[in-house]
């Protein structure tokens, strides 16, 4: 058992390092198509024209541009292999103290919004699962097709005009306070700023997450094992705590650690409308300026955290499900 | 006159079951797709009764409208009375897993993620009330209720399932051992109807034969056992009645004694059923049962009955021609009335 986890585990690790190496070859390929001139962006079309060519060639070679991009990129994997993941152009400090601040920025967020979406999501699919056809079942049905069909950038502006800007309960952006001092920001302050993005990512979230937990529902409550439990005397009641949570979690699990990139992805259009300083926006920056290591840095990061929700829900696959627990010991 | 004067356990009086469908995928008219017609049967105290049909008959539905579990789509008519009173869908949710048990068809009926012992003892208590649900105790207590853990362990033990079993999840069993297993849980309450659909395939010779016994003993106590199956000769050994199924209706209801020989049957169907079987001469019957959507007016049968005449377009009711029932219009018995016991 124990051989198996680790050659689970060990199998996995190998998987994740060739999954960052592809993820890390495609987003430099991409970014050295980009038609954005990181020179013209990031001084400007007016400053360079006032800048002679000794300053515009110590631009150049500061921006990487005159190297080819096969040559960059390997500059760039090799010092990656160390652990070194270069400097931020725009922000000229080290890449991972970068991530790390808009990480601990958007973190709070993502679980926020993770975890309301996996849990409304779970109870509204369930909800509507059981009670199929019933008017519940419409209304969550009809909430979550507007929704799933509602841009998340267009949804997090109306939350905003309604909220920040006609109620003006809750600011329209940044994460903490404007003009106040780092050390007096309080827990309060900043969760009060998260309120409107997280909500955001929530309620997009929860519409994909029910309407799928809602067709393994009545797949269950269609199936024979629930015909029999009804036949043997089995009330509602007994049949969903007995037997369909049981069935429905599994599939739950894995839709739920599979919205991890969803979530991810939809906070780079969100943090954007809020002005949120975390790391979709700060990817957006990335990507815009051509701060190639930063943008590098957060891919990879992005794409190892949802890695690792997979690889977390294939852990607890082999908790839960027995089939897999005890089939995997006899075989 | 009739051949028994024993009480009816179960009475089906013309039942019907259709779907409702989407004519085709682009049209959003419904269409009603009919598949049980006017199906009588009926079971006495101490009676084995054999459905018996081809496969793809529509069979199991029979099993599923008796128990109130059909699908939202479908629609019944005609009456099902079990111990004379008429199961309403309130009633029948009542006495379903009490005083009604059913033994299904397929594998696929226990919930992958539960230990077999644990879904056995998870049914309604044995007194077959009304404690199940609201009010009741939930069925994770019942799952765990000593009384009822004797009980499974001994019903377990009579079928050869060992103490190992009760913590198999269904994947861990053999095709055999999840039948037995389907079979103890009709048993964990005290049923007076058992309803067994295809209870045997799977099973070895002996094992089968052992079931087919355990159902014999529980008719042989008053009680009534309706076995829903395609095997004839399996039908022929334990039961006490057959009714022949074809086309969604029960065309022939006859004591397994007049299938000694093919004068004593009634319908020209149950008739090539009889020589059809290996022993009378292997002939078989050519053609095939018509589909539900192109169902010949009048009898079922009639397109590939030699003896097909004009009447045979009509309405047929079913009648009583000796110790049996037969729905064909060369019979002129006594019309059925299965009312009168209820009078």
């Amino acid at each position: 058992m124990l051989k198996h986890n680790l050659w689970f585990a060990g199998k996995s690790f190998l998987r994740m390092i060739l999954l960052l190496i592809a993820v890390s070859i495609a987003t430099f390929a991409l970014v050295s198509v980009s038609p954005i001139d990181p020179l013209q962006a990031n001084v400007g079309q007016a400053a360079l024209g006032s800048m002679s060519e000794e300053q515009k060639e110590k631009l150049r070679s500061y921006w990487g541009v005159d190297t080819p991009p096969a040559e960059r990129y390997i500059n760039w994997a090799k010092d990656a292999a160390r652990g070194d993941m270069g400097t931020s152009l725009l922000y000229r400090q080290p890449v991972m103290d970068v991530i790390k601040v808009k990480l601990a920025n958007s973190l709070f967020l993502l679980a926020l919004a993770w975890l309301i979406s996996g849990a409304l999501g779970f109870a509204l699919g369930v909800l509507a699962g059981i009670f199929r056809g019933s008017p519940a079942d419409k209304a969550i049905k009809g909430y979550c097709l507007v929704i799933a069909s509602t841009p998340a950038f267009w949804l997090a502006l109306l939350l905003l005009i309604v909220f920040g800007v006609w109620l003006k309960v809750l600011p329209i952006g940044l994460s903490v306070p404007i003009g106040m001092e780092a050390q007096d920001v309080t827990f309060l302050d900043r969760a009060r700023h998260a309120v409107l993005p997280a909500v955001t990512l929530s309620i997009t979230g929860v519409s994909n997450i029910a309407l799928h937990t809602r067709e393994k529902m009545i797949d269950i409550m269609e199936s024979d094992y629930v015909l029999f439990a009804r036949a043997r005397g089995e009330s509602l009641r007994d049949i969903v705590r007995g037997h369909a949570l049981r069935n429905v979690l599994l599939p739950a699990m894995t839709l739920q650690f599979a919205s991890i990139s969803e979530i991810i992805g939809g906070s780079v259009l969100v943090e954007q409308v809020f002005s949120y300083p975390g790391l979709g926006q700060a990817a957006v920056t990335a990507g815009t300026g051509s701060d190639v290591p930063l943008l590098m840095g957060i891919t990879l990061i992005t794409a190892a955290i949802v890695f690792l929700g997979n690889f977390i829900a294939n852990l607890l696959y082999g908790v839960v499900d027995p089939r897999i627990r005890r089939g995997g010991r006899e075989g | 006159m009739s051949c028994t004067n024993k009480r009816h356990i179960l009475e089906i009086d013309e039942l019907s079951v259709s779907f409702l469908q989407y004519e085709n995928s682009r049209s959003s008219r419904q269409i009603e797709l009919p598949v049980i017609s006017k199906l009588s049967v009926s079971v006495h105290e101490g009676e084995i009764v054999a459905v018996v049909g081809s496969s793809g008959s529509g069979k199991s539905l029979l099993a599923h409208a008796i128990l109130g579990m059909l699908p939202y789509n479908a629609r019944t008519g005609g009456k099902i009375y079990f111990n004379g009173e008429l199961l309403t869908p309130e009633k029948i949710r009542e006495y379903r897993g009490g005083r009604i048990a059913f033994v299904p068809q397929s594998t696929t009926y226990l919930d992958p993620l539960m230990k077999v012992g644990e879904q056995v003892r998870g049914g309604r208590n044995s007194s077959g009330g009304k404690d199940s649900g609201r009010g009741g105790r939930p069925s994770g207590g019942r799952r765990n209720d000593p009384e009822r853990r004797k009980k499974q362990r001994a019903l377990f033990a009579r079928y050869g399932l060992s103490e190992e079993t009760d913590a198999k999840y269904p994947f861990e069993c053999s095709g055999g051992m999840t039948r037995r297993v389907l079979l103890t849980s009709a048993l964990m309450g005290n049923p007076e109807l058992i309803i067994a659909d295809e209870p045997t395939p799977g099973m070895d010779l002996a094992l089968a034969k052992k079931s087919m016994e355990d159902f014999r003993a529980f008719a042989d106590e008053g009680k009534g056992v309706l076995l829903i199956t395609h095997d004839i000769e399996l039908a022929l050994e334990v039961a006490d009645r057959i009714a022949v199924f074809y086309a969604g209706t029960t065309i022939e209801e006859a004591p397994v004694s007049d299938f000694a020989s093919e004068q004593l049957l009634r319908h020209p169907y149950t008739r090539a059923l009889w020589r059809a079987m290996p022993q009378n001469g292997f002939q078989p019957l050519p053609g095939t049962q018509p589909y539900v959507k192109d169902m010949p007016a009048g009898c079922p049968f009639g397109p590939r009955c030699e003896n097909y005449s004009r009447e045979c377009a009509g309405e047929i009711p079913m009648q009583r021609v000796g110790c049996g029932t037969v729905r064909c219009v060369k019979y002129h018995g006594e019309p059925l009335a299965v009312h009168e016991h209820h009078a």
